[in-house]
């Protein structure tokens, strides 16, 4: 990093708490913090919609599948993400935003009863921690990683050993400044940066690749087609790079996991609950689905070119930066080091692994001169804190509404849940960096919260869809659905093994009785059996407990609410014409790239 | 709500717009060479400030009317839930 790439990070991070400073004045009710005031246009919280999603994990990783996968990663877009955001949109978010729910959690309250609502806050509570944690981990690795602050360290003097917790303390500062100030609109108004951040940092990136490797033509050419369609190969595992077959990715990511995510996780919801009307929030998931659609264009090529990149050894000359000067690895991918040993880490043929997650990096370092570079990093560091603060404004939210107004203190004062949501912020914060610290100590623990949380997420949308569309569904069946679903995930999980890992953190814990090509297949397959099990269990012990009141469910049943009214506006501005839009430029492009 | 979110952004991207436009301007230009040859911070910058430009000019257009309803008592804020 020279001069100039640390001038545009300063002035990035002058914006971001100018942001949080000017908008400290309308923190004024509890609303105004937790919901925005309820008062954000479509297309603000649209983006921010998409991009509450799109922390640096998501960059990161996006690259990565795409450098290990090809581009058959964009599934996890055009199937795993766009036809649920249309769903939430259309469908959904008459019941979410004429409920008057303010959180995803106090729906399920709405709908059903307390100890559904309060299965999900408090899981949702918990996850939300440590999934900021863990991005908060994942950035000062790379941030370690990449010697961004060597240089600096080296001048004053401080051991190299402290950039890890420096770059940790730095970026839990930040995000906690803006959203302790701003709530809900600060991190909003901050993803929508970040939004067009990133696409100013990666637009040229994705053209000096394709440019340097000779277009999407020389791009197929260099690679093959395996790394070049996206459906051609999925009729079996063995003939795609994904390892799975196209039931299992329709239904599994397509049907369960992204409709799960997108429908029912309130990270993203509350970006649409904080619209201003309801023509606003159904359009928010529709509005946030166009870039959404064209994103793999600016996270997935970066990775394919970088692994069809001639392999060399890329250390720019000007950037302070060693690129693991190592033996070379694929492209400008470079192997994966064993930190103790130094050597280069095997997988179980003896073939030596890449370390995937440097491809996004490397790309920027390869193309981008002082200038850029300091573009490309900021738009990095900006989708990493955003990412963050979004799990920090759901986890204040869901903290003082769904737990310490339900459970610890009600009927306290406007102001004093305002507070409440301010000490929040903080120690939700402090409690991400402990989780950051745990992974970063204790990696197999880590893991298995996440699969933990897998396990829990899975099941989550039959209970909404059948909440929301059947009006018979009762609160115990609800609640016993949930948790059957989440059994039958783990069981499932225990069951069965991907090809090649051993039994234990990967699955087949009880007994292997069945084995999977990948473990994408595994998971996809996890989640297909939590969903159906809570499918099937809710129904069935709807229909044996005693119906609920059908007075009660007005505006949060499909067959009791009234369908919400067209606000007068351009026929392309409505929700159907951008739904039926954004599947049109989907399809379109799963059949370019098939 | 608070502010228009076009003038931060308008703001931020004609700075960065300028300040990727100077330096593409006077930076040696064998740093290009990693770039292919292609002055990418001067038409970046280029762009970034046709970007931020309209952005702020929206944002600006949009002040005058809300001073003006700002003049007329603020209508009560929605508690309805």
């Amino acid at each position: 990093m020279t001069g100039i790439d640390w001038l545009i990070l300063g002035l990035y991070f002058a914006f971001v708490l100018g942001i949080g400073v000017a908008l400290k004045g309308s923190m004024k009710t509890s609303t105004d913090f937790f919901l925005a005031g309820r008062a954000i246009p479509a297309w603000v919280a649209g983006l921010a919609f998409m991009s509450a999603n799109l922390g640096a994990q998501e960059v990161i990783g996006m690259g990565a599948s795409g450098a290990k996968y090809g581009i058959a990663t964009s599934h996890f877009y055009w199937i795993g993400a766009i036809p649920a955001m249309v769903f939430v949109g259309i469908f959904m978010m008459p019941f979410y935003y004429g409920s008057r729910a303010r959180s995803v959690p106090e729906y399920l309250r709405l709908r059903f009863d307390e100890k559904t609502r309060g299965l999900n806050a408090i899981s949702f509570a918990i996850m939300t921690i440590f999934s900021s944690g863990i991005s908060m981990y994942a950035i000062a690795k790379l941030i370690q990683t990449l010697h961004v602050f060597d240089g600096v360290f080296l001048r004053l003097g401080i051991n190299s050993s402290w950039i890890f917790d420096f770059a940790i303390l730095i970026s839990a500062i930040v995000v906690l400044v803006y959203t302790f100030l701003g709530g809900l609109s600060s991190a909003i108004y901050n993803e929508v940066l970040q939004f067009f951040l990133i696409v100013a940092g990666f637009l040229p990136l994705t053209y000096l690749g394709l440019k340097n490797v000779g277009g999407w033509s020389g791009l197929k050419a260099t690679l093959g087609p395996s790394y070049t369609h996206s459906w051609a190969g999925l009729s079996h595992p063995d003939t795609n790079r994904l390892g799975v077959e196209w039931f299992g990715l329709v239904m599994g990511l397509g049907f369960v996991l992204s409709f799960g995510y997108w429908c029912t996780d309130f990270l993203v919801i509350q970006r649409a609950m904080a619209a201003k009307s309801m023509s606003a929030a159904r359009r928010t998931p529709l509005i946030g689905a166009f870039p959404k659609m064209l994103f793999p264009f600016l996270v997935i090529l970066p990775g394919l070119i970088a692994i069809a990149l001639p392999t060399q050894p890329a250390v720019p000359p000007h950037a302070r930066v060693v690129v693991s000067a190592e033996p070379p690895g694929k492209g400008i991918i470079p192997m994966k080091v064993d930190a103790s040993s130094g050597k280069p880490m095997l997988d179980k043929d003896g073939k030596p692994q890449l370390d995937y997650d440097l491809a996004v990096p490397n790309m920027l370092l390869h193309y981008f001169p002082p200038g850029m570079l300091g573009l490309g990093l900021t738009a990095l560091l900006a989708s990493f804190m955003s990412g963050m603060a979004g799990n920090v404004t759901a986890f204040n939210t869901v903290w003082t509404y769904d737990i310490y107004q339900s459970y610890i203190r009600p009927g306290a004062t406007d102001e004093h849940y305002l507070w409440m949501g301010r000490a929040a912020t903080v120690f939700g914060i402090a409690f991400s960096i402990a989780a950051a610290y745990m992974a970063n100590r204790f990696n197999n623990i880590m893991d298995m919260l996440q699969l933990v949380f897998a396990f829990v997420n899975a099941p989550l949308f039959a209970t909404f869809l059948l909440g929301m569309f059947w009006k018979r569904t009762t609160g115990h069946a609800a609640f016993t659905g949930l948790l059957a679903g989440t059994a039958a995930a783990a069981i499932h999980h225990g069951l069965t093994l991907p090809a090649g890992a051993v039994a234990g953190i990967k699955g087949g814990w009880l007994a292997v009785t069945h084995n999977y090509p990948s473990e994408m297949a595994q998971n996809f397959w996890t989640a297909i059996y939590a969903w159906t099990t809570c499918f099937v269990v809710t129904i069935i012990v709807s229909l044996v407990t005693r119906a609920p009141d059908e007075s009660k469910l007005v505006g949060l049943v499909y067959s009791l609410t009234p369908k919400p009214e067209e606000e007068p506006m351009a026929w392309y501005a409505r929700p159907a014409s951008l739904a039926i839009m954004v599947i049109a430029g989907t399809v379109l492009l799963n059949i370019i790239f098939w | 709500m608070g502010i228009d979110i076009r003038l931060p952004l308008g703001l931020l991207f004609l700075l960065l717009g300028a300040i990727l436009l100077v330096y593409g301007a006077v930076s040696d230009p064998s740093l290009y060479q990693q770039s292919l040859g292609i002055n990418v911070n001067l038409y970046w910058g280029v762009v970034l400030l046709a970007f931020g430009a309209p952005m702020f000019a929206l944002s600006r257009r949009g002040v005058r009317p809300a001073v003006r309803a700002g003049s007329t008592p603020p209508s009560p804020r929605s508690s309805g839930h």
